[in-house]
């Protein structure tokens, strides 16, 4: 294919080139190779992530072909997906056959010298948690892992995106990529969130708004003063639902919240090297003359808390509106996905999203999962007891979550209110063919995806915040926290 | 893997939007730590009449004789959204699909069908159901032809469309290719920019940039 006049333009058009340059231009430019061609680079990879559901196959096809590791200490590895989340765990799982993929992890793992975070480790958690929370992701890195909800670290001012596991093998053995250079879009989102309106909230407005495409091939940078108010852990809440909307990835700007964030953390820059990270960290910002593919703005003051009510996470609505006629929402849902999502769901139009009974509430999963999500969680459920019939899990994101929620005294405030209380990982926030829900439960939960049998085969899943689904949980039915004071 | 030029074979339509990961192969039938033994898994959802059977559901399109030789995918939007298991394209490629006809593909999956040697192929909505209009009864009949060196796609009744792919994606299909041996070409220019970024950011280099960043103060 002869372009040779595209390929000008496109050069003349690179990042490296413009006058303004995004946040994104800046990370891509210091990660450039090689140029492939007009539209892919060889890019440098920091930080490769793995876990033991995909990272197991990676390692061990890399070493079929003969092939190492190029940079071990770069690399590293979680068990979260298929190990077992209740307490006194062992190798053993209820999925039939993960125990292959913990020990397949383990070997290969220890064969290549990279860092694993095994069962037991006081450092295991889920992937996207434990990242940030040990200081591997930091601002301006490149990191990749075979997991598509890696753009949750683009929160710390990362480029993190989610790969296959043959690209995995590609960075395991080179430390680096060829990606095709993203879109790049940014929302700016203006004035603060209401009280008791979260990040979860906001992700799920977004999706409801644009549409679970609405991202598509875009690098979405997220700003305003509404996104510069949250914390680290909230940023990483709206982050990680990018890949619910199409996006390569989401990043915000890395600013003196994040660098404080960081400070001490095990893989994080120590003493010698701090001053020096700060003064890169800090011109990690899109310039006032940047300019990008596509912007949006919107106004933190229309978004309230949400839920949705069908399988795809763009089907979301205000908790307190009903179920929309398909005239409502025809511009963005198919007819077919629409039905599909009414008979999946056992739901009818105009009906009421508060006050569906539920089966089951599940708090968890690297979307909601954090210190700061159990704590405002826990504050609903101290003093209450969740409704008769209905089955309550909570699994922190990590192993030093849970001590840390422990030493916080949630735990007990958890169990007292009827929840499960249980080691750190994936658990139900996905189906891997073993435990469940069970068919036709209906359950709402913290995680990011509502597609069908996702939780389990023809579990109903409702996504919203954590506070929403401790509050349901006490209520036995979707229920509004902001009652809960 | 297998070079592709050009295929020309039974299209099977498929056509949804969104049609996701999970569906496409479902986690509880991911049980090896191998990317082989997946076809049996595909679309395991519909293609069974329940979820711990292996009863054919007459409905869904790949049991009906006719159509179960195909090695082209017709489908509609956002194809292969959801998780990033590259199980789905394996469970594909296994099950003999070479090529996927979609509106739209999410880019996680288009890039794990590259670097497994399916063709993933954007058309309009229009061309794709005049596509499938053409199908008719007898598919064997009305193949449809992919041609990676044009570009295009055509039909048994002389209809053609042109599709877009980039540059790499196209010389790694048609090469059959393996990314790392490419890449691996490029040795000289990596190293370059590796050392150049550990002296910008030594912070980045757990093991061996720390102890260089120590000479460094040492020597300085
Ligand atoms: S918690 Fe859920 S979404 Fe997050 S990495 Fe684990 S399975 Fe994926």
């Amino acid at each position: 294919m002869e372009h040779s006049a595209g390929n000008l333009i496109e050069k003349e058009t690179a990042p490296g080139n413009r006058a303004g340059r995004t946040l994104f231009d800046k990370i891509w430019t210091i990660h450039q190779a090689a140029e492939i061609n007009s539209e892919t680079d060889l890019i440098l990879i920091d930080r490769v992530l793995l876990h033991e559901r995909t990272g197991a196959i990676a390692l061990k096809s890399l070493a079929a072909a003969g092939r190492e590791v190029l940079a071990p200490s770069q690399v590293f590895v979680t068990m979260d997906h298929v190990v077992d989340t209740l307490p006194g765990r062992t190798d053993a799982t209820s999925m039939p056959t993960g125990t292959d993929f913990i020990v397949a992890t383990r070997e290969f793992a220890t064969r290549a010298g990279i860092t694993l975070f095994d069962l037991g480790d006081p450092d295991q958690g889920i992937g996207h948690v434990i990242s940030p929370e040990l200081g591997i992701v930091l601002p301006g890195t490149t990191l990749v892992c075979p997991d598509s909800h890696t753009c949750s670290q683009g929160a710390l001012g990362a480029l993190a995106w989610g790969i296959g596991s043959t690209a995995a093998e590609h960075a395991l053995a080179t430390s680096t990529l060829r990606v095709k250079r993203p879109r790049t879009m940014r929302i700016t989102i203006d004035s603060v969130l209401a009280a008791g309106v979260t990040a979860k909230d906001l992700a799920l407005y977004l999706l409801h708004r644009f549409g679970s495409a609405g991202g598509a091939g875009h690098i979405v940078e997220y700003a305003g003063t509404a996104v510069t108010a949250l914390d680290v852990e909230a940023r990483l809440t709206l982050c990680n639902m990018a890949t619910e909307f199409g996006a390569f990835s989401a990043i915000i700007a890395p600013d003196d919240k994040v660098f404080a964030f960081l400070k001490g953390r095990p893989y994080a820059p120590g003493d010698a090297d701090w001053a020096a990270a700060i003064a890169s960290w800090k011109e990690l910002r899109s310039d006032e003359d940047a300019t990008f593919d596509a912007e949006h703005r919107i106004d933190a003051a229309e978004v309230t808390p949400m839920v949705t009510w069908g399988i795809s996470p763009q089907q979301a609505v205000p908790l307190d509106a009903s179920i929309p006629h398909f005239a409502d929402v025809a511009a963005r849902d198919p007819r077919e996905l629409y039905d599909r999502a009414l008979a999946y769901m056992d739901l009818a139009p105009a009906k009421p999203m508060i006050g569906l009974p539920i089966d089951a509430a599940f708090i968890g999963s690297c979307t909601n999962s954090r210190i700061s999500d159990l704590r405002r969680a826990a504050k609903i459920l101290a003093g209450r007891k969740i409704a008769p019939g209905v089955t309550a899990i909570c699994v922190p994101g990590s192993t030093r979550v849970r001590e840390q929620a422990q030493d916080e005294g949630l735990d007990q405030i958890f169990l007292d209110a009827g929840f499960e209380w249980r080691e750190s990982g994936c658990s139900m926030c996905f189906y891997a063919g073993g435990e469940s829900f069970g068919h036709r439960q209906r359950v709402i939960s913290s995680t990011n995806r509502n597609f069908e049998s996702r939780q389990g085969p023809e579990t109903r899943t409702h996504l919203a915040s954590p506070e929403t689904v401790a509050a349901s949980a006490v209520m036995g039915a979707i229920a509004d926290p902001r009652g809960f004071a | 893997m297998e070079p592709f030029t050009t295929l020309t074979a039974i299209a099977a339509p498929l056509l949804r939007d969104n049609i996701d990961t999970d569906a496409i192969i479902p986690s509880r039938e991911m049980r090896s730590v191998t990317k082989t033994g997946l076809a049996d898994g595909l679309f395991a959802g519909w293609r069974y009449s329940g979820v711990s059977s292996r009863e054919p559901d007459p409905d869904f399109i790949l049991n009906d004789p006719r159509f179960a030789p195909a090695r082209i995918l017709l489908s509609g939007a956002n194809f292969g959204c959801g998780s990033s298991r590259e199980h789905a394209v394996w469970a594909l490629a296994e099950f003999g699909f070479r090529a996927i006809i979609a509106e739209s593909f999410n880019p996680i999956f288009r890039g794990n069908c590259v670097n497994n040697g399916i063709v993933p192929v954007e058309l309009g909505c229009d061309a794709i159901a005049r596509i499938a209009a053409s199908l008719g009864h007898w598919p064997a009949n009305q193949q449809v032809t992919v041609d990676l060196q044009r570009c295009t796609v055509s039909t048994a009744q002389s209809d053609l469309w042109q599709f877009q792919i980039d540059d790499e994606a196209q010389e790694m299909l048609l090469g059959g290719m393996d990314a790392i041996e490419l890449t691996l070409t490029r040795r000289d220019a990596i190293d370059r920019a590796r050392a150049a970024d550990r002296l910008r950011r030594p912070w980045i280099y757990l093991e061996q940039g720390r102890e260089d960043s120590a000479k460094e103060q040492i020597t300085n």
